[in-house]
């Protein structure tokens, strides 16, 4: 029995709405909401880092933090403060972004960045690695590219990009694969799996995912590029003439995502 | 064939490419790869003849040699003062560069700066381990009385400067306010309540609309029209 | 922290003005927005100039207290994400978040807002639990205020999820709003020298010999105080601040809409 989706396309993510610079007493920070997920993220670094001995005297390190609000969840209240999967995914979140991380220029010193999501609906830690590395490069990091990560499920062998919580909760064999990838080179720097998938459908979904992941490296460069863009334009009245220009090419999903971000 | 992929002044985020062919050559915020210029840093073009280099528009303090930067005391050590630096490094600030006149071994450190006073100093070395060191000895190096403090962007302090200190000079005269600029965005202004918020606000201006033309006209349009006196043309240099 | 900042802090008052600008009893820009969380029974997004935070709700089921068979209860919680300021460590609740949690509780609990016995579902069996908690995004001074705010506010938008009296569906809201028959608001008064300000910026609470945080009901009474900072306070300071606090009050109360 083969699923199917109502809606959207196999291969389409959830509405995306992106931004730079929403935590002004932050170095750096980013906001990425995905259908009904929402994730924050800052920076705040490179700064002093204690104790002592975590320092690595040939680069400053990455550390994230990644966190649910209790009222995030589409069921109970989430009881605060860390847990075994909120340390797991915070690791996996840093290893996802650290190799496009240059920290070299910061010995003994660390980079925090902390996501915080207010609601969730699926695909949360993929939310909250494509707002840190908004955030990571708006606090102006050495960076070689952004990372984009994006989650493929699989329902009855049926692959989807992008599951929301009912998909996820379908009754049938459902399986979730979360990848971050650099976009440029297309190499993964997150990879889990939940489920049951055969091995060529695995490598389906990297492709399947290619789409989306465009999608969203598009999204997170116009939110980057928006803030400044703004910055600069606040008194000379360019900002509206911009605005009307977008309009103009709302038939380019990205671009209107991001236009929307900017609300 | 070489291409440039991007114009001067475009705003830029870290993985894109900016040129394709080896006529271009990278510079500061940028690599290459193969034939390709790509950015690594969040920053404005800048394209100069074949030079391509980024400008960053963001990013915390990091020390630097010749710096003249604001300090805050954070401790006192056997020979000199710990000294914040806004950044991830504190700085050393050692009794024989902490004044022209002569510190005695075992001398009350507190009698010349104490915890939690701003000083002018100037950076004379940062080693590979950004060990940073200071001194105090050479002109306009001080400690700081009175005042208030604001954090400006490190990226926009040439800015708020101006060329040849054009910038602060003009909001100086307009407000009447003693200012200083560290290079690591700490800017200390002293004057009477209402300039100082003036000259605030001003500096807040530049480091927001930085990188636009006529940045100097509506500086000066914002600080005529806020103290009520006219601002003698002459003296200010157009960027 | 710069020592000569609290000095040039008085200077400016003394001239009825502040760093951004203000008077000593002016707010900043304030807006409250509420259902913006999709997931919670009820949520407001308050800023109060540059200051975010959000305050979400969600209900739980269970057995009362034995000391109350019939009551339900609330429960507020308070963390200082290290995500909105430089100057909140992660880790656990620090004392200052704890602080922050009970005083907007008993700002609630205290006035009787809520009908406690109309949380009751069952007598000594079932009862609701209504968690209140309070997250900052981006904190640049006065979190007191614009939890308190934003408090009221969720619980004003909030409505009770469908119970069948096993399970809650949280995915289906019913049209039942809380009982909520009073709604009190938080202001905070600071004393700096001799002094007296509202919504704070960092610097001035950094800078600030005692805090005076004052609840009040629509109809003008007090229904709780919480005194902060290290300096006592003189009865006739207690007075003014009270005032002050009482009728920025009204100010705050016009941002809250109907239900």
């Amino acid at each position: 029995m083969t699923y199917k989706r109502e809606g959207r396309k196999n291969d389409e993510p959830r509405k995306i709405i992106a931004k730079a610079g929403v935590i002004p007493r932050a170095d750096g920070s980013g906001y990425f909401k995905i259908g009904n997920t929402e994730a924050y993220a800052a920076v705040y670094g490179p700064r002093n880092l204690f104790p002592k001995f975590k320092q690595d005297p040939k680069k400053g390190i990455l550390r994230c933090n990644y966190n649910m609000m209790p009222f995030s969840g589409m069921g109970n209240r989430v009881r605060p403060g860390a847990n075994r999967r909120s340390k797991e995914i915070s690791m996996v979140t840093e290893k996802a972004l650290a190799p496009v991380l240059d920290l070299g220029d910061y010995p003994n010193s660390v980079v925090d960045v902390f996501i915080e999501l207010p609601q969730t609906d699926a695909g949360s830690r993929c939310a909250g690695i494509c707002a840190a590395s908004i955030a990571l490069a708006d606090a102006g990091l050495t960076m070689k590219d952004l990372v984009c990560s994006i989650a493929i499920g699989s329902i009855n062998d049926t692959l989807l990009v992008d599951l929301d919580y009912d998909e996820e909760a379908y009754e049938g064999s459902v399986a979730d694969i979360p990848l971050a990838v650099i976009p440029r080179t297309g190499e993964l720097t997150l990879l889990q799996m939940d489920g049951v998938v055969d091995k060529d459908n695995l490598f389906k979904a990297f492709e399947l995912g290619k789409k989306a992941i465009k999608i969203i490296y598009e999204v997170q460069k116009n939110a980057l590029k928006d803030k400044y863009k703004q910055e600069a334009s606040i008194k000379t009245g360019k900002a509206e003439d911009k605005s009307s220009a977008v309009k103009k090419e709302e038939s380019d999903e990205s671009k209107t995502a991001s236009k929307e971000g900017q609300k | 064939m070489s291409e440039l992929l991007t114009k001067d002044k475009d705003i830029v985020v870290p993985g894109e490419i900016l040129a394709v062919g080896m006529d271009f050559l990278p510079s500061y915020g940028t690599y290459r790869e193969g034939d390709r210029i790509i950015a690594n840093k969040l920053g404005l073009v800048r394209i100069d003849g074949k030079v391509v280099k980024l400008i960053s528009l963001s990013g915390r303090y990091n020390p630097k040699r010749g710096d003249t930067i604001i300090g805050n005391v954070i401790d006192l050590a056997i020979s000199g003062w710990r000294i914040d630096t806004n950044s991830a490094y504190s700085a050393m600030l050692s009794i024989k560069d902490a004044s022209s006149e002569y510190i005695a071994r075992g001398a009350d450190l507190t009698q010349y700066y104490d915890i939690g006073d701003l000083v002018v100093a100037k950076i004379v070395n940062v080693t590979s381990q950004k060990l940073v060191d200071l001194t105090m000895r050479g002109p306009g190096l001080r400690k700081l009385d009175g005042g208030r403090v604001v954090n400006v962007n490190t990226n926009k302090v040439p800015r708020v400067i101006g060329k040849a200190g054009s910038m602060v000079t003009m909001i100086k005269r307009a407000t009447g306010c003693n200012i200083v600029v560290g290079q690591n965005g700490i800017v200390w202004v002293q004057g009477e309540p209402e300039m100082e918020i003036c000259a605030v606000d001003a500096i807040k201006m530049i480091e927001k609309d930085s990188h636009i033309n006529g940045l100097t006209n509506r500086i000066k349009a914002y600080l005529e029209k806020t103290t009520g006196k006219k601002i003698d043309t002459v003296e200010v240099s157009s960027q | 922290m710069n020592k000569d900042l609290r000095l040039n802090l008085i200077k400016a008052f003394e001239k009825g003005l502040r760093y951004d600008g203000r008077k000593l009893d002016q707010f900043r820009e304030i807006s409250v927005e509420t259902g913006v969380i999709k997931t919670a029974e009820g949520s407001a997004r308050v800023k109060i100039g540059e200051t975010e935070v959000i305050v979400g709700i969600k209900t739980e089921v269970s057995k009362p207290y034995p000391d109350a068979p019939d009551k339900g209860t609330i429960m507020v919680g308070a963390e200082l994400y290290p995500l909105s300021s430089p100057d909140f460590d992660p880790g656990p609740p620090s004392i200052e978040s704890i602080e922050l949690a009970r005083v907007i509780d008993r700002g609630i609990r205290e006035s009787h807002a809520l009908d406690f016995k109309k949380l009751c579902i069952e007598k000594g069996e079932q009862s609701w639990i209504i968690c209140i908690d309070i997250c900052p995004i981006n904190n640049n001074g006065n979190l007191f205020d614009a939890a308190s705010l934003g408090a009221i506010a969720a619980l004003k938008n909030a409505r009770f999820p469908e119970f069948d009296g096993t399970n809650i569906d949280y995915k289906k809201l019913t049209d039942v709003p809380f009982p909520l028959s009073r709604e009190p608001i938080e202001v905070t008064v600071l004393k700096i020298g001799k002094f007296l300000i509202v919504d704070p910026l960092p610097e001035e609470e950094a800078s600030a010999d005692a805090r005076l945080t004052v609840a009040t009901t629509e109809d003008g009474k007090l229904c709780a105080m919480q005194k902060g900072g290290d300096s006592p306070l003189a009865v006739e300071d207690i007075k003014t601040m009270v005032e002050l606090a009482m009728d920025k009050t009204k100010e705050l109360r016009s941002f809250l809409g109907g239900n």
